[in-house]
């Protein structure tokens, strides 16, 4: 060892260590749900492990809302902070690296580096902004099949993602039968309810009243819409956490010793919020992440079988394993179960556990030992299926 | 398999079955008949380990409560229905067995038998609630509310109008003593049923 490598922070054994993001340059146009095409696009992505000779071995991770590429492992030696689902993707972790080639991507119009808004529209030479096409998880699935190929990935182990993207690990069961040999779909739903669309709705209505939007061209008017975005993130995180979690992080307790009888941060909670709120927008791009709400809201795969899910899943020939959490009131575990249902009266082989945990929503991101054993459980069924285990 | 009355169980279900384990545990009986007759179907549990090893073996199972029925299965979804040792742990035995019959046409039930010689002694020469091998809880913290004998579950079925197709007893883990012969009432401390629906 050197002196140099010595004054180097170490990073945890179990992690996939420093990692670099790629990115994939795409010229065949993407024919999208909403009638539009994408004439060109690129897609960052990251890779965990190693594709093995056979390229069996290779998982794909979806990701949220508010997701990207980097969901584990660090950009350098001295991140502090790891990849979103760095929890659950490693050596030795559920998602283990010793046997799985993890590709994570950002999807299409997300603002980490794959075309979306932010990037330039070459027919005009501006910022596609609010101009770029709107996106559907089908046309996201699209695009990592694109992906996949270009990696020389035929058939993945398992397509695996929380929240919306179980939704796309769903749709790929639906569309790609043939491609994925396994799916998990943790946290998600089979559509947003009224109540998820209305809160979507109330984050875009706070963007999109933001003076400094200017309908969606605010880079050009080079402002940033950040207390529409900020009052946008502090709504979808109350839905992320439950009531329980709130109330044991923060109950009622004040910043100072008591009351001060005005409108600035008095409690807890009013603070963290604002924090979220505050880092959010600075970090997050406002049209991304209205496209984003908009495709959640599309997402109802049993729409063109006359609303039977059980239908739309006929296609579906791989395994499925979903997971709930008991205080999730985004997605609670009903919509989990309505999913589970519709895959039993479709004949579907099926496994589905509904984890305690007091994280609401946000417990998909978290370790959790029940999580984790039933995650790390399927994961080495996959392995054993497709004889990965105990191979380099 | 190491439980007695998977073994019969295993006798008694037919090749390719689709079937439903109710309180499946480990997984063990459905990966033993998926692997020796190619069953295919589902196992219900609320056992959090139990949930895990059958997810790692590859058994399909849903985390669910039976006390809340089974309306997630179609009528006829399956051929068959297995419950063992866990009908008497249920808030109504009768109204599961009707469950049972509306989603296979068969069901295969096991059970502590309370009239077993053993747990009639235990409770008439000393005056206890039985504590057995296939009884090992107190009466306090049991999570069998409703226990039955052999003749009590006959006498159900009969009421119910149902069919016993074939019915058995056991004796704690032996395999080689199941018997429907002799006093199964008195002598089976596990007892068997085959169950189908009436006409």
């Amino acid at each position: 060892m050197t002196g140099h490598e010595r004054l180097m922070p170490e990073l945890p054994s179990d992690s996939v260590g420093v990692v670099t993001p790629q990115t994939a340059h795409f010229d065949d146009p993407l024919d999208l749900a909403c009638g539009k095409t994408l004439p060109a696009y690129d897609l960052v992505y990251e890779t965990y492990g190693t594709l093995n000779a056979e390229r069996s071995n290779a998982v794909l991770i979806c990701h949220a809302l508010s997701g990207h590429h980097h969901a584990a492992g660090f950009h350098s030696q001295d991140d502090r902070k790891p990849g979103w689902w760095d929890a659950h993707i490693g050596p030795g972790k559920s998602i283990d690296t010793r046997h799985f080639f993890v590709v994570s991507l950002n999807n299409l119009g997300g603002c980490h580096g794959s075309t979306g808004p932010i990037s330039d529209n070459p027919e005009t030479g501006r910022q596609w902004g609010p101009e770029f096409p709107m996106m559907t998880v089908t046309d996201w699935v699209h695009s990592q099949t694109r992906l996949a190929d270009r990696l020389g990935i035929e058939r993945f182990a398992a397509v695996i993602g929380g929240s919306l993207g179980g939704m796309q690990a769903m749709q790929w069961a639906l569309m790609y039968p043939e491609r994925v040999a396994n799916v998990a779909v943790i946290a998600a739903t089979p559509k947003l309810s009224a109540q998820n669309i209305a809160f979507n709705e109330v984050a875009r209505q706070a963007i999109r009243s933001d003076p400094d939007f200017h309908d969606g061209w605010y880079a050009e008017h080079h402002k940033v819409p950040k207390r529409g975005l900020k009052l946008a993130r502090m709504v979808g995180h109350i839905t992320y956490l439950s009531e329980d979690a709130m109330g044991s992080k923060f109950g009622r307790d004040l910043r100072s010793d008591d009351f001060n009888f005005g409108y600035d941060v008095e409690f807890q909670v009013e603070s963290y919020l604002r924090y979220q709120g505050d880092t959010f927008s600075t970090s997050f791009d406002a049209n991304t992440y209205l496209l984003m709400t908009k495709v959640l809201d599309y997402f109802d795969p049993a729409a063109p079988h006359g609303g039977d899910l059980a239908r739309a899943l006929a296609p579906a020939e791989c395994p499925f394993l979903v997971v709930s959490f008991t205080t999730d009131w985004r997605f609670p575990p009903s919509r989990s179960r309505d999913i589970v249902d519709a895959l039993i009266r479709a004949g579907k082989r099926v496994s589905f556990a509904n984890i305690d945990s007091p994280h609401g929503h946000d417990a998909f991101l978290m370790p959790d030992p029940r999580y984790q054993a039933v995650f790390a459980a399927f994961m080495s069924r996959v392995a054993a299926d497709l004889s990965l285990e105990g191979r380099p | 398999m190491k439980r007695a009355d998977f073994t019969l169980i295993h006798d008694w279900v037919p090749e390719g079955a689709h079937i439903l384990d109710l309180a499946c545990g480990d997984g063990t009986l459905l990966a033993a008949l998926a692997r020796d007759k190619q069953v295919t179907g589902y196992g219900l549990e609320i056992d959090p380990d139990g949930i895990t090893s059958c997810i790692a073996r590859g058994v399909n199972v849903i985390e669910q409560n039976l006390d809340e029925g089974l309306a997630n299965f179609e009528d006829n979804a399956c051929d068959i229905v297995i419950m063992t040792q866990a009908l008497q742990a249920l808030r109504r035995p009768d109204l599961m067995m009707d469950e049972m019959l509306r989603v296979a046409g068969e069901c295969i039930i096991t059970f502590p038998n309370f009239a077993y010689w053993r747990h009639r002694a235990y409770l008439g020469f000393k005056g206890y609630m039985p504590v057995s091998k296939s009884l090992p809880h107190a009466w306090y913290d049991t999570p069998n509310i409703h226990l039955s004998t052999f003749n009590d579950f006959e006498r159900l079925c009969s009421d119910k109008g149902l069919i016993i197709v074939d019915r058995a007893v056991g004796i704690g883990d032996h395999e080689g003593h199941w018997t429907s012969r002799l006093w199964p009432n008195l002598f089976g401390e596990i007892a068997i049923f085959r169950v189908s629906r009436g006409q």
